[in-house]
This record gives C-alpha cells, sequence and structure tokens, in this order.
C-alpha cells in the first residue's frame, strides 16, 4: 500500500483537491504538527505515526478553507467528526477528499510516561478501518498499551453522592483559565460566535471566576451533547488539565443509553438534537 | 437564617400560550398559591435555552421550574418536543456536575389548567423548601469578586 507522501503527491497531480491538511515533524523531538500543502512540490515532509495526535477536522471549518476543496488526513475518530460536520451541514462531502488512515492506536501525549501509553480514546475504537473515505493509508502498530483510566473514574463519580461530585468539579473548573483553547482545538465548535463571547447579555462570565467557570465548562460540554465523537482534543489542548474527556463521555453514554444514537457514524442520519420522536421519555416532568 | 424562616427563591421559565395562560387563569379564578415563584414568560419551551436554568442559579434561585404545552398542544408545532429531548440531556449533565438535579422541575401545563399550575408550584415550593438553599452555587457567587 501507498504511504503518504505518494499519496498526496497523487491527489495534487489529479488534481483531486486545491490543499492538502496533514502532519509533518514539529521543532521538538518526536512531536508533531498539523501542516497545509498547498502543491506536490511540498510533500516530501509530511509525516504519519502515532504522534499525529491533532484531529484536524477542526481546520475545515475554518474561513480560509470554506469553499475550497480539501484533501485531509483523517485517522477513525477524525472521521468520525467529518461525518458529524457533513450531517450537521457545515461542509459538502464532495469538498472533502478524505485519505483515511488504518490507525492502531495514537500516544496519549507527546512527551512524558503518557507519550509511551496509547490514548484511552483508543482503548474502544471502533472505526480502526474508517468508515468513510476516498482513500486509505495505513499506520504502522506501535504496539502502544495502557489501561482506561477515566472509565473507572465515571463509575467512581457517578457512585458519588452529589455534593460530592459538585465537590470534584468545583476543583476541577476552579483551574479553568478561560483560554478557550477546548473550544478552538474542537472540530464541533464551529459556531462563528460563541455563547461565550457574547455580551448583550454576558451569558458566561468572561473572567475566570468560580461560577463563570462553571457556566462555560456546563454550556460547552451541553452543546457538544450527542454531537461529540470522542476525539479528546479538548482534553489534550487543556492547559490547566480539566479531565474534559468524563462530562463528554459521559454524554456520549446518555446518549446511548437514552437514545440509542451515537454521532459520527452516519452522515445521512438525522442529529440527535435536530430531531425529536414523539416516544422521547418524559416521565421528570410534572 | 433558620430552616423555619427559609422562603424559596423560585424561577419559573414559561411558554406564552399555555402555561402563562395556565397561569393566568389561575389568577382570574382567584386561586391562591404561594408567592415564591418568579415567572418568567417565553414564545415556547423551545426558546428556553439551558442556559437560563444555569444563569437562574447564578442569580440566587433555589430552585427553577420549566414548563410548556403538553406533548401535540405546541402553538409552533414541536417546540415543545425539541425542548424534552434538551431537557433529557440536560438533567444528566447537572446530575454528573453535581448539580442536585431534582431541584430543576419540568411540568406540561395547559391553557386551562389553573389547578393544576397552582398545584405544581405549592408542590415545587414545598420540595425546595424541605431541600434548604442552594447553598452550592450560592457559594460559588459569594467567591465572585472580580467584576465585583
Amino acid at each position: 500500500m501507498a504511504d503518504i507522501i505518494s499519496i498526496a503527491r497523487g491527489v495534487f497531480e489529479n488534481k483531486k483537491a486545491d490543499i492538502l491538511i496533514g502532519y509533518t515533524k514539529a521543532t521538538s523531538e518526536g512531536r508533531t504538527r498539523p501542516v497545509i500543502v498547498r502543491s506536490a512540490d511540498e510533500v516530501q515532509n509530511l509525516v504519519l505515526n502515532s504522534s499525529c495526535l491533532n484531529n484536524l477536522a477542526t481546520y475545515l471549518t475554518r474561513k480560509e478553507n470554506k469553499g475550497k476543496k480539501v484533501a485531509i488526513v483523517a485517522k477513525g475518530c477524525d472521521i468520525k467528526s467529518i461525518v458529524q460536520l457533513i450531517a450537521e451541514s457545515q461542509i459538502k462531502r464532495e469538498n472533502v477528499y478524505i485519505i483515511g488512515v488504518k490507525c492502531n492506536g495514537v500516544k496519549r501525549s507527546f512527551e512524558g510516561e503518557d507519550s509511551k501509553k496509547i490514548a484511552e480514546k483508543c482503548l474502544n475504537c471502533n472505526v480502526r478501518t474508517p468508515h468513510l473515505a476516498d482513500e486509505t493509508v495505513d499506520m504502522s502498530d506501535e504496539g502502544l498499551t495502557g489501561k482506561d483510566e477515566k472509565a473507572e473514574l465515571i463509575e467512581k463519580l457517578d457512585s458519588m453522592s452529589a455534593e460530592e461530585r459538585f465537590a470534584f468539579w468545583e476543583e476541577q473548573f476552579e483551574k479553568c483559565i478561560k483560554c478557550y483553547a477546548c473550544r478552538q482545538a474542537c472540530p464541533l465548535c464551529y459556531c462563528e460566535r460563541c455563547i461565550a463571547d457574547k455580551s448583550m447579555p454576558r451569558w458566561v462570565e468572561s473572567s475566570p471566576t468560580k461560577r463563570g467557570n462553571f457556566a462555560w465548562n456546563i454550556v460547552r460540554a451541553f452543546h457538544l451533547s450527542g454531537r461529540c465523537i470522542g476525539c479528546n482534543e479538548c482534553e489534550r489542548v487543556c492547559p490547566a488539565g480539566i479531565p474534559l474527556s468524563l462530562l463528554n463521555r459521559k454524554m456520549v453514554m446518555v446518549a446511548k443509553s437514552e437514545f440509542g444514537y451515537e454521532s459520527g457514524m452516519s452522515a445521512d442520519a438525522p442529529t440527535l438534537i435536530g430531531t425529536y420522536d414523539l416516544k422521547d421519555k418524559e416521565e421528570f416532568i410534572k | 437564617m433558620s430552616d423555619s424562616s427559609f422562603e424559596p427563591k423560585i424561577v419559573a421559565f414559561v411558554c406564552n400560550w399555555c402555561t402563562y395562560t395556565g397561569a393566568d387563569l389561575a389568577g382570574t379564578s382567584r386561586m391562591k398559591y404561594q408567592s415564591n415563584v418568579r415567572m418568567i414568560r417565553l414564545p415556547c419551551t423551545g426558546r428556553i435555552d439551558p442556559m437560563f436554568i444555569i444563569k437562574a442559579f447564578e442569580s440566587g434561585a433555589d430552585g427553577v421550574l420549566v414548563s410548556g404545552c403538553h406533548p401535540g398542544d405546541c402553538h409552533y408545532t414541536a417546540g415543545n418536543y425539541h425542548a424534552r429531548r434538551r431537557w433529557i440531556l440536560f438533567r444528566q449533565l447537572l446530575k454528573f456536575v453535581g448539580i442536585d438535579e431534582s431541584r430543576v422541575f419540568f411540568s406540561w401545563v395547559s391553557a386551562s389548567e389553573g389547578k393544576k399550575w397552582v398545584d405544581v408550584i405549592n408542590e415545587v415550593t414545598d420540595t425546595v423548601r424541605s431541600k434548604g438553599p442552594f447553598t452550592n452555587y450560592q457559594k460559588l457567587n459569594k467567591e465572585f469578586t472580580i467584576n465585583g
């Protein structure tokens, strides 16, 4: 099977796309960074390995890329976000050329102990072989292993009292510095004007106060409910180390248990909150 | 303040077409109910952003009620169905972040159900009164110093 460089060259030679979003080596050892390639002359620096952590789908909805035909290197989880973007009418299928990666899991982090572990999202991955792609490329298997610590933490939180859970999140949200990196990295946070930026009225306090942090993190998690595809980029980019994936994963579980819905799997199926069912349960409504 | 003298603050987000009219009927019928509720009228339950509920708690509410037309009765055909789906998700999220979801109430009250409105308000007020003030969230407000 062809490698990423020859596939990328083919994309430009056959005029499949105007630009290509992929990964290249970063300046620090062991890191990769996103790169936008504009011609066949620039493809030789592309790389593809288990350090390709970014979800590049977040660049598809950026203003500068709108209306262009974009080729994108995407792992299974990234393809889920592309599928969700198509389902939410944010991009058109014909405008994106997906180079799907047959992925065996990526590292949990670029550096430190975590760089030897497999990312938690990869442990329960159901899209190792891309479910939507124009062509596929293999990623080498580096035999990464690891434990799903977050799943245990969710169970633990569920068994706590409301008071204890509140105390847990109070401590976590207190670390938030309102940098909105979680929003910027998220492929599905594409609103041109975020509720957090609105000031008349001011829905979310802009200063990192306790209650503003609560409001922001709740509204972020809610706006991703039934939409989040679990790429965990928000958590990876959080400079304060807030375990944001707990909230997202919990809501993924709720969408599954309450509605049997899984986001990012079908571009044609109606989205969870874009539709309703007459039989939705309402035992909590008086 | 001792518990016996605690009077809860309750915010009710209601739809214009059913619940608000129902509450109006309760009024014109001279029915009495507890006065702890502050009503906010909106066009439809579909207009009630869960952010409103958070905002109510930020403003010191001890309980929140959201009420609208019965399924099938929505003035805009489907606003309440969309709202219902959102609430199912939102309640679970509130629960997970430790906000007592039993302080957030939902009901369907039609324009002819003045009596039901009275019963709902009395029940909600009694429940929240027995729970006491929502100190968890109010604590967040107290430590809010930066914007004065």
